[in-house]
């Protein structure tokens, strides 16, 4: 018997929300006036909780490694946020919703939570109306929509390619209000290094104030973790350079379990990697696929000649051409998804058909689009994708095709939380991407900024009063308790630890270190053979880190590259999680695949037998394995099937 | 992909290791750049020898690295955000710069933006504006049917046009008089356009513009260029509205 | 409202109303100048600023354009000062974005010119006119004159310095460009200033802005460059 108590409300599937909401309790105003809540993160997630929570009249402390909370990463979401509205009557429904996450992914996550999600989205989107997020209109003045990521129905609400950052300025513009009214204070520019809890409860976070270098202690009566996913492991992908997992990782080491690592999202549609020196990858947005096509030559000279940059692609007659998404599944073409995509580029590449200097890279053609439906068409759709792609590749589009790589863009797993969104420490919850809980094993298209936005404006304000009416007699916490006071000598001691090393590499090589060995071995295409290997270099990659780190500037001042050593430090224990987890699940499911896992025509193979559950890791110290604990999934609603994309 | 390596180019930084310490300007040799490489890469490749080199690395904000955060603020040769037009610095890339050139990278200079270390500011004073009025007052939880208030297609439009601000502060750092007031329009002018915002439209413009002037910001004399530096092309017919607000919210005190 | 006065957008309104104001007063100034070179006689002219110096509207529009041009010029000053201080740290490398010759840059510089022009201009004129009085002001007139009225040739008095010194010609060319420069930016910028502008308009008013400047320069520097060439 698990020792995980996912706390799943009773009743039907549609019932449970409403049940656990009339079973719960409540904090009374007053008592919400002596309750802080510190807030980890100013993402979707994070300001949306952080406004909710102060307008209920908790005390709220905010968090951002940035200067300011608009620039946590979702702003760089751009296709849209999922919500069943049912506005364009075709049928869409909160079962349908729920039901499509379930299957998109591939059958790996709580039924309950994702029905919950599906049932708040469309309060979502009349919160942001309300708050003047300038969404798509159609010439009625309605809502407009847009169908996204292989599902049936047009339920994606979009402000062009910018809704992330729509959404995100929503929160923010209610977090200020906030803030103006001193019900929220807002520590920009602090990066949480070390959980602190007592006797058990959270209670509070160590922060280093990266302008001055300070430590600084803060207390609470509860901690929500809203900072973000883990992409940046991988060194290269769609997220922003500062996204970490270092705030997750302290929680980790504090007793959160961390479940699902493996599962992370590799999107199909980024822009190749170009030499040695690049930091970042961008994304192409997906809604691209609906008019491109993407091929790779169909000769090997072909493909050596494009490589050497003898011939270009449009020296390429269409009969050479190898339209390999339409060849392989007929019946979805080029907008299958993600991880099909993705998967299907790197069979092609590994097999030698790469088109760009490093052969990792393929085609996505608009010509055939731009002759269909004239230019003109094409422009509207895409004239700021195009442009973007313009200014970084030096290439036009509208002429040649585009080049496209996969890239690591989300993280599905993360700090394991109960219906409550509460992790395994009492009072420390996750939202977010930061948590594991609503995509299983992959994300559908426009569904994070949905799930960030509901756990923080319609789930955490109800859930955590659950717990709170519990502390309200535990007076304002005291930062002078010795738990604090060890947490932040801890802390110190890490920093001063990183900082003497004072060998001869400085971190970002070993990060770079750290992305080659994910990526190659924990990537794409896994196997047990490749992730043992691994696991091993990724410890002496720890050894050397340790050795040879070298620090620059000072420890009480502006210092990026300490705080990037510290991230590091992070990603590379995170990183060894990550492929331990992937090693232990010997079966093909959503984002994750196994080589040995797979059918004869090399497509994705389930394990729902033995695999059906949750991975949620226990910390057990740097030197001793984590110790696994399985959730069980139960699927009472839904009947697991196969996916199929032929 | 063009793929030229240019061989050796100079870097002139300010470079200033605390708020209160007097800055001075540094030049520095960068050699073998692909024109493919982004600027802040070939900061990065600076950065690096600097390190290797026991120096300490410049210190520059930067976080998305695809023109969306706000986050990057260089002012390169004379221009925010670089030679080049509608991008942010992150998105500048090291085509737009030729062998043998001499880079000139400074902070922004604005007085209500005290620098930090080296290139980083200090940007505060955009959030205090922002807490001034550049919300709607609506709670989480009771508010109506997104459909219920149809909005004209063009309106709808207008504000996110105003709406892409990403908050960098590159009009203010262009512009002669280091004046926000691009980026305070671009907030009063999507609340404007929008019936959400109607209802403390009044307030907000007075809240903000009072906020601005009060932090030290400039006053506008529509020179133009904050919508030239501007990454996003916000219009400065945005402030055109912002003085309409302005002036109707006063007159009718 | 004291409030209104100390804000930038207030300080601001009063130089774009002084400014359209001053543009109103340049207008009809400039159409009565052109009556200089229209004819050779100056009888035109002459009856044109005997109709200025005597109608009683004008009488009392004086001392309000005395007043327009004070606003305008202190508030300028105020206001660029002010502007000056938000930036106590410039740019090594400079602004390259806007042109060192873009009137939008340079309006304090080039109203400063003008007011100098203006200083100057006024002596030579108005003072004479008004106060010290001129010889060439009692020159006969070309007409004959109604009973009881007294008239000044005013047309002497500039057709004078314009045939004699081709410096003035020069400054009083220069000054008209000035102008005209001051009012490329300033008239639509007037407009923007009070909220009377969109992405429509902005195009309109700044075409118009353009052509009044241009109109502008042109006419003022047209008489002196009249008298240059003829004389
Ligand atoms: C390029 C791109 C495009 C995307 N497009 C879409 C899309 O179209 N639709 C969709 O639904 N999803 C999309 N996603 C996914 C989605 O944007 C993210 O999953 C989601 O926005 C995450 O929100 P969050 O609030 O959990 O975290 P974030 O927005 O990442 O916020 C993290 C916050 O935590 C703070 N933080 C992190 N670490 C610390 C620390 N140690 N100390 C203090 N603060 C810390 C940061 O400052 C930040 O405020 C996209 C993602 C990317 C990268
Ligand atoms: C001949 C007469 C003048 C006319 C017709 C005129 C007209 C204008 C107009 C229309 C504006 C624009 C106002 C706005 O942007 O809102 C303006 C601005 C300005 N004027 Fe004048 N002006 C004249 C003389 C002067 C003088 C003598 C000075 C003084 C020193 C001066 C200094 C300025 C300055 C500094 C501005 C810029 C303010 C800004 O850009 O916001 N002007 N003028
Ligand atoms: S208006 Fe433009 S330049 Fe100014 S802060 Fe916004 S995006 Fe940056
Ligand atoms: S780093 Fe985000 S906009 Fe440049």
């Amino acid at each position: 018997m698990s020792i995980l108590n996912s706390h799943i409300p009773e009743g039907s599937i549609s019932e449970k929300w409403s049940n656990h909401k009339a079973n719960i309790k409540v904090v009374s105003p007053a008592n919400k006036m002596k309750l802080e809540i510190i807030v980890v993160g100013t993402g979707l997630a994070g300001a949306s909780a952080a406004a909710s929570l102060s307008e209920l009249g908790y005390n709220v402390k905010a968090f951002c490694y940035q200067d300011s909370p608009r620039r946590a990463h979702s702003i760089a979401a751009q296709g849209g946020i999922n919500a069943a509205k049912n506005y364009q009557n075709d049928n869409d429904s909160v079962y349908r919703l729920f039901y499509d996450t379930i299957k998109g992914g591939d059958y790996r996550s709580r039924e309950a939570n994702v029905h919950r999600l599906a049932e708040v989205s469309p309060n979502i989107i009349d919160q942001c109306v309300a708050q003047g997020v300038p969404f798509a209109r159609e010439y009625g003045g309605l809502l407009s929509n847009r169908s996204f990521g292989g599902v049936l129905v047009s339920r994606t609400f979009y402000a062009r390619g910018q809704t992330g950052q729509q959404l995100l300025l929503g929160a923010y513009s209610a977090l200020n209000r906030q803030i103006a009214e001193g019900n929220v204070k807002m520590y920009t520019r602090h990066e949480m290094l070390d959980l602190v809890t007592i006797d058990g409860k959270a209670r509070g976070i160590i922060a280093r104030d990266m302008v001055t270098g300070e430590v600084k202690r803060f207390g609470a009566h509860a901690v929500i973790i809203a900072s973000g996913g883990y992409s940046n492991v991988f060194f290269l992908s769609t997220n922003a350079m500062g996204c970490n997992c270092s705030a997750s990782w302290v929680c980790y080491k504090k007793g959160a379990f961390f479940a699902n690592p493996c599962f992370v999202q590799i999107h199909p549609t980024c822009i190749p990697v170009h030499g040695s020196q690049q930091s970042k990858l961008t994304l192409m947005s997906e809604s691209l696929r609906n008019d491109g096509r993407v091929w790779t030559p169909k000769k090997m000279e072909d493909a050596e000649k494009l490589r050497k940059g003898i011939i270009g692609p449009n020296d390429i007659k269409d009969e050479d051409r190898d339209f390999y998404l339409e060849r392989r599944y007929p019946s979805y073409g080029n907008l299958v998804p993600r991880d099909v995509a993705s998967r299907a580029a790197k069979e092609r590449c590994d097999a030698g058909y790469g088109v760009n200097k490093e052969g990792k890279a393929v085609y996505l053609d608009f010509k055939y689009s731009i002759e269909r439906l004239g230019k003109h068409t094409i422009e509207k759709r895409y004239g700021n994708l195009f442009q973007m792609y313009e200014k970084i590749t030096d290439s036009d589009p509208y002429k040649e095709p585009m080049q496209i790589y996969p890239a690591i863009h989300y993280t599905m797993g993360g700090t394991w939380v109960d219906y409550n969104l509460m992790t395994t420490i009492p009072g420390l919850y996750a939202l977010g991407e930061a948590n594991f809980s609503d995509h299983g094993a992959n994300r559908l298209g426009a569904s994070a900024l949905m799930q960030g936005l509901a756990d923080g404006y319609f789930v955490i304000p109800y859930t955590i009063g659950d717990y709170l009416a519990g502390e309200i007699r535990v007076p304002k916490i005291d930062t002078n308790r010795p738990e604090f006071v060890e947490a932040e000598n801890a802390v110190v001691a890490r920093l001063e630890k990183l900082f003497h090393i004072k060998g001869k590499t400085p971190v970002d090589h070993f990060h770079k270190k750290l992305g080659q060995i994910m990526w190659d071995k924990v990537g794409m295409a896994r196997n047990a053979e490749g992730l043992t290997e691994a696991i091993k270099e990724i410890q002496e990659l720890r050894v050397e880190f340790y050795k040879d780190l070298l620090v620059p500037g000072e420890l009480k001042n502006v210092n990026p590259e300490l705080e990037k050593a510290g991230r590091v430090a992070d990603f590379i224990e995170l990183g060894e999680l990550l492929a331990r987890d992937a090693l232990n699940r010997n079966e093909s499911c959503g984002g994750h695949f196994r080589e040995e896992s797979a059918t004869d025509e090399g497509e994705a193979k389930r394990d729902d037998e033995n695999f059906a559950y949750v991975a949620a890791w226990e910390y057990k110290g740097i030197d001793n394995e984590p110790v696994l604990h399985k959730e069980d999934l139960v699927f009472e609603t839904i009947h697991l099937t196969q996916r199929s994309y032929k | 992909m063009a793929d030229i390596i240019l061989k050796k180019i100079y870097v002139k930084v300010w470079r200033q290791n605390s708020p209160k310490a007097k800055g001075r300007f540094e030049t520095y040799e960068v050699i073998n750049v692909s024109q493919g490489t982004s600027f802040l890469e070939m900061i990065d490749i600076l950065n690096d020898e600097l390190i290797l080199a026991g120096k300490d690395p410049i210190a520059f904000d930067h976080d998305c690295r695809e023109g969306i955060c706000g986050m990057c603020s260089l002012y390169v040769n004379g221009h925010a955000h670089g030679p080049d037009t509608v991008v942010t610095t992150c998105q500048l890339h090291m085509r737009r710069f030729t062998e043998g050139q001499t880079i000139t990278i400074e902070p922004w200079r604005v007085g209500a933006f005290p620098v930090i270390k080296d290139l980083m500011v200090d940007r505060t004073a955009f959030e205090k504006i922002q807490q001034a009025g550049g919300f709607v007052s609506v709670n989480t939880g009771g508010v109506p049917d997104g459909n219920v208030i149809p909005i004209f297609q063009d309106d709808a439009e207008e504000a996110m046009d105003a709406a892409a601000c990403i908050g960098c502060g590159a009009c203010a750092a262009t512009c002669k008089n280091s004046s926000a007031m691009l980026f305070v329009a671009a907030k009063v002018s999507q609340f404007a356009k929008l019936p959400q915002g109607q209802v403390e439209a009044k307030k907000r413009a007075k809240a903000m513009v009072a906020k601005m002037d009060e932090l030290g910001f400039g006053g506008c004399t529509n020179t133009g260029a904050c919508e030239l530096a501007c990454p996003k092309s916000i219009s400065i017919a945005h402030i055109s509205r912002l003085n309409r607000e302005y002036l109707k919210a006063k007159l009718a005190d | 409202m004291s409030n209104f006065l100390n804000a930038s957008i207030g300080r601001k309104v009063f130089m774009s109303l002084t400014g359209l104001f001053l543009i109103s007063f340049l207008l009809i100034h400039l159409t009565l100048n052109l009556f200089l070179i229209f004819d050779d006689s100056g009888n035109l002219f002459n009856q044109a600023a005997h109709f200025m110096a005597t109608n009683p509207i004008i009488k009392i529009m004086e001392p309000i354009l005395a007043l327009g041009f004070i606003i305008h010029i202190i508030w300028s000053g105020w206001i660029t000062l002010e502007n000056m201080k938000a930036r106590p740290i410039g740019y090594a490398s400079g602004d390259q974005l806007l042109k060192w010759w873009e009137p939008a840059k340079n309006m304090f510089i080039l109203g400063g010119m003008i007011a100098i022009f203006l200083v100057l201009h006024i002596l030579q004129f108005w003072v004479k006119m008004k106060i010290t009085g001129d010889p060439l002001l009692n020159e006969p007139l070309n007409m004959p004159l109604e009973a009881g009225v007294e008239m000044h040739n005013a047309y002497a008095l500039v057709a004078g310095l314009f045939k004699n010194s081709v410096l003035y010609d020069i400054v009083y060319i220069i000054g008209g460009i000035f102008v005209g420069l001051h009012i490329t930016h300033g008239f639509w910028s007037a407009f923007q200033t009070i909220g009377f502008n969109n992405n429509n308009w902005m195009k309109r008013l700044k075409c118009l802005a353009n052509l009044i400047g241009i109109v502008f320069a042109i006419g003022f520097s047209a008489i002196p460059l009249y008298f240059l060439i003829k004389f």
